[in-house]
């Protein structure tokens, strides 16, 4: 049957189709609907998990595949830095099943800290990578990929980027799933224990593995040469493959190389391909890694040719790219006379900026607002983290004075505070990205004797990723009704001296537990507690009664974009406001109040 | 058949809806489509678009500058943010009514959407649909994205069949909202026929 549906579903269902048994992962943008996908398809006998973080993913993933199972692990290319400590050691170790780890990139970037490129990782991890370039391709490349992984017995690496992650195309996939018989574990310690010698032994044998794989991969079907033979030639993976054949659709004559297969690197086929050429571009998004391995292909074998590129400044050393900008980049290299014909926009009117801010009635707001007065005046660090909530940090909150990585500002608390003595150290977390990395971080300061306020701003939700369940919210990706993990159980186990709950949008009682907190010793923890807005029934409705000074202050203190000015007025918008009441709780006069029906 | 079209307005105005109807009535209709939607942190209260593209020839799923052949704008300054992307004899059909940023309040530019309107009208060929009055009968303006696709139907530009695109509403559309959906697509494509091209 034909389905429409996003590369991210193509890869769901590829894997699928390719017999998986189990799949795991940790959501992130671009890669969270690939798990979503599979949950959706229902399919009888795999076990679907959204695991605690990436790390816990791998491993889950890894002891299936030692049973014969295939599995498919999935996240974004941060969580690769959190799965690495057990994917390295996976890499010398090995696999019985095919298991494949899709890290999406997303050159930018769009929705990420870094615009770090998973084809590195492969060649860091010496293990296979594969590229695809629309989710057609991707639906059928990661079939591949579980044969290959099979055959090399090695986990392997599945690289989408977010514009095929988030693209849409019809994929014609089978109506029922059957997923793979699985032969068991099979007990060998000299085989699944991983000691020195044995990593010695398999590092060698991978070093001679991974040429092996370089020669399979340069007939590989992905792996192609377009157009004719002109000097010039275009080397192009992924995404920027794609770009550069829609531009290269008027120019047949010119030589386009796509490498589907970045690591191990096809060289015979490169090498071939390169044949008659003296020069060639390299169209590529994050580094220049195919244009880096042309570079040492040329030299190992004494080949002259002139390599452009990143490294050149012919291709922008970041950002993504673009139809647009790789039309320009070839126009330039191929020196083609005119420019595309598009309309003259230089004269615009100013257009309107639209940051992203926290919703109307977000409990965020509230948590944020209430540490922030209570502690004004006060010499503080608020040390944000991942989510949602990292918005705090805009105008007028202004509440996020760091933010890092997942689970980095209960730690970096901690360090600031261990520097200034007088300082009080304040740590916003969600609940998701508790649960993910911020426990180790929790014992980290009771163990250290640190002083500290742990805020966890729990809303009962993964939202900034698109609402998924975790330990906290007692459902799970089946659908099951499971044990809710209770944070403040989990907080006082480990030993924290005071570990109080509040609703944050009773704004006297939220104060009131930071102003305790802070004035006591040790590491201690409030949890802000309200569901998020974009999946509960709002409550109600305020509006704005005739006492109104009309002075602004709800506006400039919370900056909820339910309080907008009419002609001048100040309004709540009833399209946005959710009755949060945050607002009026800030009102001099109690001018704000709920709509009664 | 060959067709590039982008679709673009805030977060939250059902975009998404309008480039799915018309992705799924163009395969319908036998084409080839390709579609990109822009999601993730740039959703929430930002600057939204879809990218369709009808036909063989497109590799890429996003519409290179220069190449669309139609504009849906849900919002005056999101059709000039892409104006771009469209063709020079390409049309735009335009919602006169603006959304104001959220940050409005706090940091006021006094944004009210004439200054894009007037603006598009001098640089395209261009439809202005006024958005409130077209929905006013209907109760919300969340009838919009369907009422948008009546014009654009009925414009001739598209290269849908109007029945094809009412199928797929018919497909999509919760039926407790149909019969207004399908009067709200009515009453754009009265609009768009004054400006059919055949
Ligand atoms: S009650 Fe006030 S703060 Fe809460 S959502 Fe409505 S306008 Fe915003
Ligand atoms: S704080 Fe109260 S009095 Fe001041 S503008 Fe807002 S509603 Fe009116």
């Amino acid at each position: 049957m034909k389905e429409y549906v996003m590369g991210n579903g193509a890869i769901a269902y590829g894997a699928l189709k390719a017999g998986v048994n189990l799949v795991s992962g940790y959501p992130g943008t671009p890669s969270s609907e690939i798990v979503e996908t599979v949950a959706k398809a229902k399919p009888e006998g795999v076990h679907v998990e959204w695991s605690v973080n990436e790390k816990a993913a791998m491993e889950v993933a890894a002891a299936a595949a030692y049973s014969g199972a295939r599995t498919l692990v999935t996240m974004k290319q941060v969580g690769l830095n959190v799965a690495s400590d057990p994917l390295m050691s996976l890499a010398y170790v090995g696999v019985k099943g095919g298991m494949v780890v899709v890290s999406a990139d997303d050159p930018g970037p769009i929705s990420s800290q870094t615009e770090q490129d998973t084809r590195r990782f492969a060649e860091f991890a010496r293990i296979p990578v594969f590229d695809p370039s629309s989710p057609e391709e991707a639906y059928e490349m990661i079939q591949d990929a579980y044969e290959c992984s099979e055959k090399y017995a090695t986990p392997v690496l599945f690289r989408p980027t977010t514009r095929v992650d988030h693209a849409y195309a019809a994929i014609d996939r089978p109506e029922k799933f059957e997923p793979n018989r699985v032969s068991g574990f099979i007990k060998n310690s000299k085989k699944w224990v991983i000691f020195p010698r044995l990593s010695f032994a398999n590092h060698a044998m991978i070093e001679k593995r991974n040429v092996e794989i370089g020669e399979e991969f340069s007939s590989y079907r992905f792996n192609t040469v377009e157009g004719g033979n002109s000097k010039k030639a275009v080397v192009a993976s992924g995404i920027s493959y794609a770009y550069a054949k829609e531009f290269l659709e008027d120019y047949p004559d010119v030589k386009l190389i796509r490498i589907g297969t970045p690591y191990p690197f096809p060289e015979s086929f490169v090498k071939k391909a390169l044949e008659g050429v003296t020069e060639v571009l390299s169209l590529e998004e994050l580094s220049p890694y195919n244009e880096e391995q042309i570079a040492r292909l040329c030299g190992r074998n004494g080949i002259v040719l002139t390599i452009r590129g990143k490294l050149t400044g012919d291709v922008p050393a970041s950002g993504e790219l673009s139809t647009n900008l790789i039309a320009g980049i070839l126009r330039k290299y191929l020196e083609l006379p005119g420019e595309a014909s598009e309309i003259d926009v230089s004269d615009a009117p100013e257009l309107p900026v639209r940051p992203p801010v926290l919703c109307a009635g977000c409990p965020h707001r509230a948590s944020f607002y209430a540490v922030k007065k209570a502690m004004k005046g006060r010499n503080c660090y608020f040390c944000g983290d991942i989510g949602c909530y990292t918005l705090g940090n805009a105008m007028p909150l202004d509440m996020c004075d760091t933010c890092l990585c997942m689970g980095a500002g209960i730690t970096m608390a901690q360090g600031f505070t261990w520097m200034d003595k007088e300082g009080i150290g304040f740590a916003f977390v969600g609940d998701s990205t508790f649960f993910a990395s911020g426990m180790t971080g929790v014992v980290n300061a009771v163990y250290n004797n640190a002083n500290m306020i742990l805020c966890v701003l729990d809303n009962s939700t993964t939202a900034m990723t698109g609402h998924q369940p975790h330990p906290g919210t007692g459902r799970n990706m089946m659908g099951d009704i499971v044990e809710k993990v209770d944070i403040a159980s989990v907080l006082t186990g480990i030993g924290v001296s005071k570990v109080v709950t509040v609703d944050p949008l009773n704004l006297n009682e939220a104060m009131g537990a930071v102003r305790m907190c802070a004035d006591l010793p040790g590491v201690k923890a409030i949890i802000f507690k309200s569901p998020c807005v974009a999946i509960s029934k709002p409550v109600g409705k305020c509006h704005i009664t005739g006492g109104c000074l009309n002075c602004g202050k709800c506006i400039k203190e919370i900056g909820c974009p339910g309080l907008i000015r009419v002609n001048g007025r100040v309004t709540i918008d009833p399209n946005l406001c959710t009755g949060c009441g945050l607002c009026s709780q800030i009102c001099p006069v109690d001018a704000i109040q709920e709509v009664t029906q | 058949m060959k067709k590039d079209i982008l679709i673009c307005g805030v977060g939250g105005q059902g975009t998404v809806l309008a480039s799915k109807i018309i992705a799924a009535s163009a395969m319908e209709a036998g084409d080839l489509v390709h579609s990109a939607e822009t999601i993730g942190m740039a959703q929430r209260g930002g600057p939204v678009t879809s990218h369709v593209r009808i036909g063989e020839e497109a590799y890429s799923p996003l519409i290179p500058f220069g190449s669309a052949d139609m504009i849906l704008s849900f919002e005056p300054a999101e059709a000039v943010r892409n104006l771009r992307y469209l063709k020079p004899d390409g049309i735009v059909i335009v919602n006169s009514v603006p959304v104001k940023p959220v940050t409005e309040s706090l940091m006021p530019t006094g944004y009210d959407g004439t200054e894009m309107i007037a603006y598009l009208k001098k640089k395209c060929t261009c439809i202005v649909v006024d958005g409130e009055a077209l929905c006013r009968p209907f109760g919300s303006s969340r009838y919009f994205n369907i009422a948008i696709l009546g014009v654009a139907a009925a414009s001739g530009r598209l290269g849908i069949a109007k029945e094809i695109i009412l199928r797929e509403i018919e497909r999509r559309v919760p039926a407790k909202y149909l019969e207004a959906n399908k009067a709200a697509f009515q009453a754009g494509a009265e609009i768009g026929a004054q400006y059919e091209v055949k």
